[in-house]
């Protein structure tokens, strides 16, 4: 298990590589670079040389890559061309609130997701199976900013039930070390603080997630439904087995493989989608950085960024990998 | 008292905008303790569904309706609800399959499949579970069974896997074990043994053992009775020898001669009934076989034929019965 896994990060670099290159030269395509976004239209041509210089983006391409590759091998992404400030600095700053918020969302998707999916399988044909199927739709339709918004009108504004803005409340004063603020809540033992930053995730964690929520529902329905006519289901009720062990080691068990699959694919998309939500919840994660590096050509922080996602995509998907040969000795690595 | 007493069993599936399929229509046969009973028929003729009606394991759901009684011991299974059932399911009434690489759950190591089952009914754990396991596969000819017990399924052969489902099957020793064809997915050879290995276990623990199958030459080796089934009704019901040496329904003659024989020469050809159930399906209320039949009368159509008792046990249901002996060569075989 060890080996393979060294293995499979190894695979990583090579994509990872490739994958810089392209972004690299997709990036610096895009019309309009950084000098429009300070001078906006109006600056000469010669200003707009000069700070093309200043940035090294008059350079040849392949040197301005070779300058990024030197940089990233010493985990160096550059200065923010907008905030003058350290790109790893920001991203250590602001990522883990989305990285908390994105956990909180896949929590709330698998735990709510995979006792509907497996419900509504169980008694296919009823009611509930067909408000779940029905539900889920409306949660892959809806968009997310809006459910943001209504979840927040009606929890936050009306009913006052939750917060409404933010991360946690900045009068408990909580200690900072690693920026999640519930662990470091939990690690500096200031439960207070944890529990706040906890409520904190509540509302846009629910918004961000709808989606995947409706996507777990839909895949372990169609995954139990399929296992639930398989031989082996049947002999377990020939055994006379409880319906508990029936239910978790004969049938989840078996129909958990897709949904594995689409959890790490869906992790992934949450991290990087998480923009809008956070917007509306005033949620000081990477979402609303990452829309002024756009609309900024902030060069260092775009590529830095996407980077990181291509990096938790490849790392989640070496999880899935990993849980796949726990549960299923079939695809077991020697 | 017959241990399993199945009376007028009938099984219908209706579904939205197709024909209701009567699968079982009024099957009646009885197992004594200890005793070795065949149900005999072309696939499709109703054999699983019956099986699963005993074992309470069709849907229960909308669609799917049930009649008729199956007493074990005296209550009538058909009645329990569904908690009740799962108690006597494994421990009293157990049940083999006829894949045995489907049958197993390919991500569970076999050793928790055996001891689910003693946990389950007997209570046992940890290691006196495991060592009752490897016993169990000891028992029906696993070996190796403590290196076994760890393995996945994927990695025993098909034999094997036939010998561990059987194993998880008598775990609890249960008093009627009911084996729908489970020699059909195996080799020629692995069946043989397969066979063996059940009338061995039946004789040993006494418990009663059901044995579906299409195939006579399964039954001829092992059954003390025989049901043959058609079209969801039992044609025909009599002891091992005589249904052998007179066979009177045309249906069971039909299938005598469609048993291959081992010792049949080469240029040989069976002789297979004509036709197959689902032509006659559904079918009119007289004899279901009659179309299929060389010997059809006009009595045939209108009324299902009356249930025929002779003074020998044997009964049958035609109007136009065989008599005398029809395959003295097979009798003489039984005998052997
Ligand atoms: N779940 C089901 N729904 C509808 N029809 C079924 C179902 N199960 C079995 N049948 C029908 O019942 C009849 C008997 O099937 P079965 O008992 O499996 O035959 P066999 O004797 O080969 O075991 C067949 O015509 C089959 O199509
Ligand atoms: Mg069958």
């Amino acid at each position: 298990m060890f080996r393979f896994i060294v293995r499979r990060l190894l695979q990583v670099i090579p994509t990872l590589f490739g994958l810089s290159i392209l972004l690299f030269i997709w990036l610096h395509r895009l019309p309009g670079g950084p000098e429009t976004a300070i001078l906006g239209e109006r600056g000469t041509p010669e200003m707009r040389a000069a700070i093309r210089r200043n940035l090294g983006l008059d350079e040849p391409i392949l040197v301005q890559y070779g300058r990024f590759m030197k940089r990233l091998i010493q985990f160096d992404l550059g200065t923010s061309t907008s905030t003058k400030r350290e790109v790893t600095t920001e991203f250590l700053q602001r990522f883990p609130g989305t990285v908390e918020l994105t956990v909180m969302a896949m929590l709330i998707a698998i735990g709510l997701g995979i006792p509907l999916g497996y419900l509504a399988a169980r008694r296919r044909g009823t009611i509930v199976d067909h408000a779940s199927v029905a539900g889920s739709l409306i949660g892959i339709c809806i968009p997310v900013f809006f459910l943001a918004y209504v979840l927040k009108a009606v929890f936050a504004e009306n009913l006052g039930w939750l917060p409404s803005a933010g991360r946690q409340d900045p009068t408990i004063g909580a200690t900072r070390i690693t920026n999640f603020f519930v662990l470091d809540g939990l690690m500096t033992r200031e439960w207070d603080a944890a529990a706040d930053a906890l409520i904190h995730l509540i509302l846009p964690g629910l918004a961000l997630a709808s989606i995947p929520l409706a996507v777990i529902v839909r895949i372990t329905r169609a995954s139990v439904l399929e296992v639930l006519g398989e031989d082996f289901v049947r002999t377990a009720e020939a055994k006379g087995l409880t319906e508990s062990v029936v239910r978790r080691r004969h049938v989840l068990r078996n129909a958990m493989l897709p949904v594995a699959t689409s959890i790490g694919l869906l992790t992934g998309q949450l991290l990087s989608g998480a923009v809008l939500t956070e917007t509306v919840f005033a949620f000081s994660g990477i979402g609303a950085f990452l829309a002024d590096a756009i609309s900024q050509r902030d060069y260092p922080v775009l590529q830095g960024f996407i980077l990181i996602i291509a990096l938790v995509y490849v790392l989640v998907n070496l999880v899935v990998d990993v849980s796949y040969t726990l549960i299923d000795p079939r695809v077991r690595v020697r | 008292m017959a241990l399993l007493d199945v009376e007028d069993l009938s099984v219908t599936f209706a579904r939205r905008g197709q024909r209701t399929v009567r699968a079982v229509d009024g099957v009646s046969f009885s197992v004594d303790a200890g005793e070795v009973v065949g149900l005999v028929g072309e696939s499709g003729c109703g054999k699983s569904v019956t099986s699963l009606a005993i074992m309470g394991l069709l849907p229960r759901q909308k669609g799917v309706h049930i009649g008729g009684k199956a007493s074990f011991d005296g209550t009538d299974l058909l009645q329990l609800d569904a908690r009740s059932m799962r108690d006597v399911r494994g421990r009293d009434v157990a049940m083999i399959f006829q894949d045995p690489l489907s049958s197993l759950n390919p991500v569970v190591p076999l050793g928790i499949q055996v001891t689910e089952v003693l946990q389950r009914h007997r209570g046992m754990k940890g290691e006196a579970a495991a060592k009752e396991a490897a016993a169990l596969l000891d028992r029906v000819g696993i070996p190796d069974p403590r290196r076994r017990l760890k393995e996945f399924p994927h990695q025993l052969s098909g034999g094997m896997r036939q010998r561990a489902l059987i194993a998880m099957a008598v775990a609890c020793r249960p008093r009627l074990l009911i084996a729908d064809e489970p020699t059909t997915a195996l080799d020629v050879t692995i069946q043989a043994q397969i066979l063996e290995l059940l009338k061995e276990l039946v004789r040993e623990s006494g418990t009663a053992l059901v044995m579906i199958t299409h195939d006579l030459g399964v039954v001829a080796g092992m059954c003390d009775t025989i049901n043959v089934l058609y079209a969801g009704r039992v044609i025909e019901t009599a002891r091992r020898r005589p249904l052998f040496a007179e066979p009177h329904h045309p249906y069971t003659v039909g299938l005598l001669g469609s048993v291959p024989r081992l010792d049949a020469g080469r240029g040989e050809r069976l002789t297979p009934i004509p036709g197959s159930v689902r032509d006659v399906l559904p079918w009119p209320d007289g004899c279901a076989f009659a179309p299929r039949c060389h010997r059809r009368v006009d009595a045939c159509v209108g009324e299902p034929p009356e249930l025929v008792l002779t003074h020998t046990g044997h009964s049958y249901r035609c109007v136009n019965p065989v008599t005398g002996p029809v395959a003295p060569a097979r009798a003489q075989e039984e005998q052997a």
